[in-house]
């Protein structure tokens, strides 16, 4: 164990408690703004605009200036939430499902992306509500008094994606505000100027360290873990149950709910992966998010990649084993003939061949390589979504009622609007809060402190 | 960052205090000064590390927290309440039949009551953390010590308060450099 860290350290360089939490404190704290902060600041912002443009034309307009039609009454704005809430996965899988299986190697990238899901899932929750074309009605989702006696539909998988979304939201938020919580106390401590002092001391609640905070705090933080891991399982199975609880072929198959969950958590890592890369960079954080942490993310991309490739299969095999007709066709359709064969097979390209350079430990290991693959993923499952949605809806089981669909300009601006929210929202994080955990930092530094005096004793614990 | 600890004159020796703070320098020692702490029979007294640790939590005597409880209690308040809101609703207030289904079509309900049960008890877990350590808390005494707040991201330290029954102004400092305290501080309230 001894060799294994100090070949391939999870923590690298000489660090210790202090260089630790300034080397991350110092990136809020810091007098000025970064030009290269600035610049991508600016990037996203404008991104953000389009997006406020693109939803003022809706709201204007209608949904009417999306594509939708019939027979295709479902397009980007159900993709696109799909999308969205599939890579906010990923952060509650680092945050909540990697602490329960004691791997220290979270540490560094909880924070980040725990933000991250927060942020995705605020982007996905967008949709919903400006496809209902008449949203100021939105409340009619969610079990509220009303002069009609009205009352939502239980037994729709679209007010379970309501409690579902919104429970995945709240909870998140509130992970995620809890692990802040000692680290806004460290940086009230070393904060100068006394508006931030007292900003950041507001919310870090009067958090003095002690140890029968921690002694509740830890368990706390283990109870919210142990919570958040079914709750992240149920909230992409409920998503797929918009798809599966239909009688559409194409979207009725029992593989949807565990296909979608490893997807998520695919699409969630691809997005890691993407933004870790260029966040360690920036901040020269190589010695916190190491190799070895690049290594594992393009590990789990390629175990969820696998369990994705077995879905595509499954869907194929259960098509031509049904010798049902309009479930052959569908698939026919899909991946040969019908118009959209082509998105499909960019989808065979972008998420079962290219990860499988994960096999490789000279790619897992190689920056470039896994960026462009981490890309390459976060497009497919883009595409999957796509093809599930559309391919089934275009032609169903009556040919009078076929269709085809794209989409329009607005449909682009918003999709492309919200990855501006995110990146706006992510550039503001990494600037106003410390965006890997510092105390657990610490917690990292002193076992590693530990490994060595004892010379090679296991003790993955993270926390108690 | 060490400050010598003020001496005890006459003139001091009057003002009203909130306890002592001692200073350790790693979570080991600190650990083994909380054990002897307890074993001395002190009761007002806390622990303050930059991160959590083992052993800790045993060293002072603390009992396991009732969190769980309560956590679990609120999952199935929330899920008994999210299971009966469509109980009622769906099959008393407003029936309506759906694709041919049951109006107690209980199946359809496991979604949502699990949602319901998960976010009370996720609430839960926070809320009640917060409110049992008694948060929020924005003053304190010991954020009036320069040597607290800055070693609040690498230092371990150990309080005692004058309120303890077992509490006298010199000799407990004088014991808690013998636990090997790298200085000891006085805190007034």
């Amino acid at each position: 164990m001894t060799a294994h860290l100090s070949h391939d350290p999870i923590l690298a360089g000489d660090h210790d408690y202090k260089s630790v939490t300034r080397k991350i404190a110092d990136v809020p704290l810091a007098p000025r703004l970064g030009k290269g902060w600035l610049a991508g600041f600016g990037l996203a912002f404008s991104l953000l605009m389009v997006m406020m443009m693109s939803i003022t034309v809706l709201l204007t307009y209608g949904v009417g200036v999306w594509g939708l039609n019939v027979p295709v009454a479902w397009g980007f704005a159900i993709i696109n939430f799909g999308w969205w809430i599939g890579i906010g996965h990923a952060g509650t899988l680092i945050s909540a499902i990697l602490l329960l299986f004691r791997q220290e190697w979270r540490t560094s990238i909880n924070r980040f992306a725990e933000a991250m899901t927060l942020f995705a899932v605020s982007c996905a929750g967008l949709f919903p509500l400006l496809h209902l074309g008449r949203i100021w009605k939105f409340f009619y989702l969610m079990p509220h008094p009303n002069t009609l006696e009205l009352w939502p539909q239980w037994r729709s998988p679209l007010v379970w994606d309501v409690f579902a979304v919104s429970t995945y939201g709240a909870i998140s938020a509130v992970f995620w505000y809890i692990g802040l919580v000692p680290d806004l106390a460290t940086l009230r401590d070393r904060a100068t100027h006394p508006a931030l002092k007292m900003i950041y001391g507001l919310f870090a609640l009067g958090w003095r360290n002690s140890a029968r905070h921690w002694h509740r705090y830890q368990m706390s933080y283990l109870l919210l873990a142990g919570l958040a891991t079914p709750l992240v399982i149920s909230v992409h199975t409920i998503v797929s149950f918009d798809f599966s609880v239909s009688i559409l072929p194409g979207w009725h198959a029992t593989i949807f709910p565990p296909y979608f969950v490893a997807g998520a958590v695919f699409a969630g890592f691809a997005m890691v992966l993407t933004l870790v890369i260029p966040l360690r960079a920036a901040y020269k954080w190589h010695d916190m998010i190491t190799d070895r942490h690049l290594e594992n993310m393009g590990k789990i991309l390629l175990v969820t990649g696998l369990i994705v490739v077995y879905g595509y299969s499954m869907e194929a095999f259960t098509a031509w084993y049904s010798a049902n007709p309009y479930e052959q066709f569908m698939m026919k359709n899909r991946m040969w003939g019908g118009p959209y064969a082509p998105m499909y097979w960019a989808l065979i390209l972008c998420n079962a061949t290219v990860p499988q350079l994960m096999w490789f430990k000279a790619c897992r290991r190689n920056v470039y390589v896994l960026f462009m693959v981490a890309m390459f993923v976060n497009t497919g499952m883009w595409l999957e979504r796509y093809v599930i949605v559309i391919t089934s809806l275009h032609r169903d089981a009556l040919p009078s009622s076929w269709g085809m669909y794209s989409g329009t300009f607005w449909d682009w601006t918003l999709y492309i609007g919200t990855l501006g929210l995110f990146v706006t929202m992510l550039f503001l994080f990494v600037r106003i809060l410390p965006a890997i955990s510092m105390f657990e930092m610490r917690e990292l530094v002193w076992h590693h402190g530990k490994h060595e005096e004892a010379g090679g004793v296991a003790d993955a614990e993270v926390h108690s | 960052m060490s400050m010598p600890a003020p001496p005890i004159t006459a003139a001091t020796a009057d003002r009203p205090l909130w306890g002592v703070l001692a200073e350790f320098d790693s979570p080991e020692s600190l650990t083994a000064a909380a054990e002897k702490t307890r074993q001395a029979g002190y009761k007002r007294f806390d622990c303050f590390t930059p991160f959590p640790f083992d052993g800790l939590s045993d060293a002072m005597g603390l009992k396991p927290t009732r969190l769980p409880l309560l956590v679990l209690a609120a999952a199935i308040a929330g899920g008994v309440g999210g299971y009966m809101m469509q109980y009622i609703s769906a099959v008393q207030l407003y029936p309506i039949v759906v694709s041919g289904k049951p109006l107690h079509s209980w199946p359809a309900f496991i979604p949502i009551t699990f949602e319901c049960a998960v976010l009370a008890a996720g609430l839960t877990a926070v809320g009640a953390m917060i409110v049992r350590n008694g948060l929020p808390q924005p003053y304190h005494p010991l954020f009036n010590h320069e040597g607290f707040i800055r070693g609040s991201e690498s230092a371990f330290f150990l309080a005692i308060e004058a309120e303890d029954p077992a509490f006298d102004r010199q000799a407990t400092q004088a014991f808690l450099r013998e636990l090997g305290a790298s200085e000891v501080v006085e805190i007034e309230p």
